[in-house]
């Protein structure tokens, strides 16, 4: 067992993990922060997405170990205060979910998206910078239209 | 960007756009999903699966696993003989089945890659995987087959004994003679082989299981991803273990997607229960995405030789398919009546054909179990279908657009019986040339033909296709797909209870269960509007069988048309008795009070009103209620449909297939569908735009591909090709609305639509882009190897 420490959601924690751990396992099922989801084994999938160091990076593709001493972000952390992040209203907005399983990954990857390019973005670097979070049930569309609202958003 | 969203109003919500009341647990990482789930005391699941498509199983020694840090027990197939196979519960009707169904784990033989053998239950999940590599099976593989076609030969290897030449069903609809003469007769007569290929479907949420069982009750509570809690109860307790379905519990948490997948009672669910009850602590198996691939049914996988018949004026006069239809190693639960029910007796498509005849031939295979797939039969048929009118057109030298309206049936027509292949159901209603004309509006249909010829003066290879789609959701009467109908081993009513509380808070139970639909917004709608309370003020519960009456759950897109009227059912029945109720508060005889916008008044005296919030208190409390009237406002409605559903519409595709790799690209896609009435745009939107992407990815990239020794090759998402955000144009929607008579609310239903549709439509396109190469038809997927092939063998 190897001892880590990290900060999740502004929370510090403290914990001993075996060395193949995998960061979205030990956020999972160390920390219960259950939102972060596991959708694929070939990390192609992108519903693991969190912030590690703000960047958007796929939890299933990390060992534990490797983000001792990084802060951490999961769709639980990114409301502020009870407040929803622009993105996660403009995802209710414009329907870009349907059964959920992939929307905290893929809000995950639109928010760094978002901070990235702003309001500049168009439809296609939105498509592209998507590419790595699949979605079963909605085509997307609503998806991309939800982005580039928030986009709006949060250069505004 | 402006915002569709209205602002919840307490009536007429029917139809808002509103936004959906289930989101903010999702969009916050708070729903919880089964693998979400952690009981006390929690044991975990691991599945030792067949490594070969085909083989004997000599023996098993566990005894290593067994003795591995961490495990708490090994088990095979020999601990669960006394639990039965799994119920083949939709048999193909008027014809023999042959059924061959899995066991909680297999016990002598295995036909398919991935049925499971044996299973490790341990402290930690990552323990009870390292345990499953120390299992020793003494395996004898036979020889194995995996080709459709090669399976019903003889002397093909012979995968369950009662299925000679590996049929499951042979199985027959509409008049084979009339429609034999009519093609020996027929100006012209098209011959054509189809493949549908396999398709994995892909909930993003793969499936998942958790159990705890009770020894002083014998009771058993299973967690599970399922699209239908009820049935799983029913199927489980009854043909499975054996005991009341008092005994158990089934719960179905926030499910991560379906697509049909998750109807079904798979072996993991009865193990996991069965090994709560073993190991005497709560376990939970939650499955990984290769595993989804092997173990989760599979869709589609027909292989059809069609037979069109028609005059040189584009009036088709006869259509036969014979469809050889893969059902893979050994039957999942409905498998045998996707292919028959909901294939064969759609083959009219939208069309008046005087002439058609069907014959499926069900077939084992060493591959993984098919079933219902987001449309579920209907695609395939569409696929046939539509398929057919272009060859018509093309043979013909015709717009396929002047085959479509020289062959569809009128709007007079309704309600039309497609010369009987529907055993006694009609389609109820429809417009189909009104949604082909907007759909050809919104793609400026003339201009494109212009565009197309001036493209290929410059040899590029420009196409739109068609697929004029109707479809039958809403299943449907009891009476007509039970089992002296179409074989379904059940009805397929469905039920609501509504109960309004004393403070006026609505709570709906309902008996179907939503895996992305938005049932809870669209049922608090439906209160919401007729009941004339504000939307927040409607809680809607379902997924678990203690504390919801028993409903036949979600898939046929019958959740609408099927669900929600149980609800509007109870809802009139409740204000009827508020009626009542107001009139006894008001004093005032019942016949002078009408209900409307969430109050009860006197006629003519729109102020001498008591409110439902009033009635509700009143009626809770009881303590002044009408003579012989009993407390309380609760009504629960049981729906059985008079008739299924039938939307409509029309799909267009525009590509451009790159002349030098065979590439496609998919330049717009238009569609217009005709769903009846809508209750909420912003739901069906999405329905049918996520529908269209899965459709259109089966014509241009998806496909399961199994080698000649049954291993899945496409066995992870790095092979299968699920489509990502950037392959795809921006969809152009619009809708077309005609009612459906069969019900108050004159819905059909959406969810499948797109996937119905889409995906001749993006074929069409394709083949009409490479007509100036004589092309008339390649299979799917049409990858770009795919389409270079064709056309280099065009070009010579």
């Amino acid at each position: 067992m190897i001892p880590i420490a990290l900060t999740v959601n502004g929370v510090r924690h403290e914990a001993e993990v075996e060395p193949r751990t995998l960061l979205v396992d030990f956020l999972r099922d160390d920390l219960g922060l259950t939102g972060t989801k596991i959708g694929c084994d070939t990390s192609l999938c992108g519903a693991c997405t969190i912030h590690l160091d703000g960047h958007a990076v796929k939890s299933c593709t990390v060992l534990a170990v490797q983000a001792d001493g990084s802060e951490v972000t999961t769709i639980e952390g990114l409301a502020r205060g009870g407040d929803l992040h622009p993105l996660q209203e403009a995802f209710w907005e414009h329907h870009a979910l349907q059964c959920g399983f992939c929307t905290p990954g893929m809000i995950m990857t639109g928010v760094e998206l978002l901070g990235t390019n702003g309001d500049r973005l168009t439809e296609a670097e939105i498509r592209r910078g998507l590419e790595g979070n699949i979605c079963r049930c909605t085509g997307y569309q609503h998806i991309v239209e939800a982005v580039h609202a928030a986009a709006g958003e949060v250069t505004r | 960007m402006t915002t569709q969203v209205e602002e919840q109003t307490t009536t007429s919500v029917i139809g808002a756009r509103m936004k959906r009341v289930e989101d903010p647990r999702m969009i916050t990482g708070a729903a919880k999903y089964l693998d979400d789930l952690k009981l006390p005391g929690m044991a975990y699941v691991a599945i030792l699966r067949s490594p070969y498509a085909h083989a004997r199983i000599n023996g098993i020694d566990t005894s290593k696993a067994e003795a591995h840090p961490g495990v708490v027990g090994v088990y095979t197939g020999k601990d669960f003989e006394h639990l039965n196979a799994l119920p083949c519960a939709w048999q193909a009707s008027g014809a023999d089945n042959f059924v061959a169904t899995p066991r909680a784990l297999e016990i002598d033989r295995v036909t398919f890659t991935g049925a499971g053998v044996a299973a490790v239950v341990a402290e930690t999940r990552a323990a009870a995987e390292d345990a499953l590599s120390l299992i020793e099976v003494d395996w004898e593989p036979l020889e194995v087959v995996v080709d459709l076609e090669r399976a019903v030969e003889e002397g093909a290897p012979q995968l369950h004994e009662a299925a000679e030449r590996n049929i499951v069903m042979d199985w027959h609809c509409g008049d084979e003679n009339a429609t034999g003469k009519a093609l020996e007769g027929a100006e012209v007569v098209i011959e054509q082989r189809l493949v549908n290929q396999r398709l994995l479907p892909t909930p993003l949420e793969p499936r998942g299981a958790a159990a705890q069982h009770e020894p002083s009750t014998g009771e058993y509570t299973v967690w599970m991803t399922s699209q239908a809690p009820h049935v799983m109860r029913l199927l489980m307790t009854a043909f499975v273990f054996g005991i009341p379905e008092t005994k158990m519990r089934c719960i179905s948490p926030a499910v991560g997607g379906g697509f049909g997948t998750k109807i079904f009672l798979y072996p993991e669910y009865v193990l996991v229960a069965a090994l709560a009850e073993k190991t005497g602590r709560p376990v939970k198996w939650m499955e990984s995405r290769s595993e989804n691939y092997t173990a989760t049914t599979h869709g589609r996988d027909h292989v059809t030789y069609l037979k069109v018949g028609a005059k040189r004026d584009g009036t088709i006069t006869a259509l036969d398919a014979k469809t050889y239809a893969n059902l893979g190693g050994i039957l999942s639960t409905i498998a045998p009546g996707i292919p028959t029910t909901l294939y064969g007796r759609m083959l009219s498509g939208a069309y008046r054909i005087p002439n058609i005849h069907c014959q499926v031939l069900g077939v084992y295979t060493n591959t993984g179990m098919v079933d219902a797939y987001r449309g579920a039969g209907r695609p395939e048929a569409t696929y046939v279908v539509e398929r057919a009118v272009d060859l018509v057109a093309r043979e013909l030298d015709l717009d396929p657009v002047e085959v479509r309206r020289r062959n569809f049936i009128p709007p007079d027509a309704f309600p039309y019986d497609p010369v009987g292949i529907l055993a006694g159901l009609e389609y109820d209603t429809g417009d189909y040339e009104k949604a082909l004309s907007r759909a050809l509006e919104m793609v400026g249909y003339e201009d494109f033909r212009a565009e197309q010829a001036a493209a290929r003066e410059e040899g590029r290879y420009l196409g739109i296709g068609f697929s004029t789609y109707v479809e039958i959701c809403g299943v449907a009467p009891s009476a007509w797909i039970g089992v002296g109908g179409q074989g379904w081993g059940a009805g397929l009513w469905e039920s609501a209870n509504v109960r309004v509380h004393l403070t006026g808070k609505v709570v709906v139970t309902t008996g179907s269960q939503s895996h992305g639909q938005g049932h809870e917004t669209t049922v608090s709608q439906v209160v919401a509007s007729e009941l004339g309370v504000p939307v927040e003020d409607v809680t809607v519960e379902s997924s678990d069988t203690l504390g919801t009456p028993f409903g036949y759950g979600t898939y046929g897109s019958r959740s609408a048309a099927v669900g929600t009227v149980a609800v509007y059912n109870a809802l009139q029945r409740i204000k009827a008795k508020a009626r009542r109720v107001a009139a006894h508060m008001l004093e005032v005889d019942v016949d002078d009070v009408e209900y409307e916008g969430g109050r009860a008044f006197v006629k003519g005296s729109p102020a001498t009103a008591k409110t439902i919030q009033e009635i509700a208190g009143a009626a809770a409390l009881g303590y002044d209620l009408p003579p012989g009237e009993e407390p309380f406002l609760d009504d629960t409605s049981y729906y059985d449909p008079p008739n299924c559903t039938f939307p409509f519409g029309t799909h267009i595709a525009v590509v451009e297939v790159e002349g030098e790799t065979g590439e496609v690209k998919l330049l717009r896609y238009v569609a217009v569908d005709d769903v009846g009435k809508v209750i909420n745009p912003l739901i069906v939107d999405g329905q049918v735009q996520g529908g269209i992407v899965q459709g259109v990815a089966q014509a241009l990239w998806e496909g399961a591909v199994y080698d000649e020794n049954g291993q899945l090759l496409t066995s992870s998402l790095m092979e299968y090709a699920v489509p990502k955000a950037d392959v795809f144009p921006k969809i152009e929607l619009d809708r077309t609305e005609t009612p459906t008579d069969v019900n108050p609310l004159g819905v059909k239903g959406a969810g499948e639509t797109g996937t119905i549709a889409s995906t001749p439509a993006a074929v069409n396109a394709v083949v009409d882009a490479l007509a100036p190469l004589g092309i008339r038809h390649i299979d799917m997927p049409l990858t770009p190897e795919r389409v270079w092939r064709a056309m280099q063998e065009a070009r010579g």
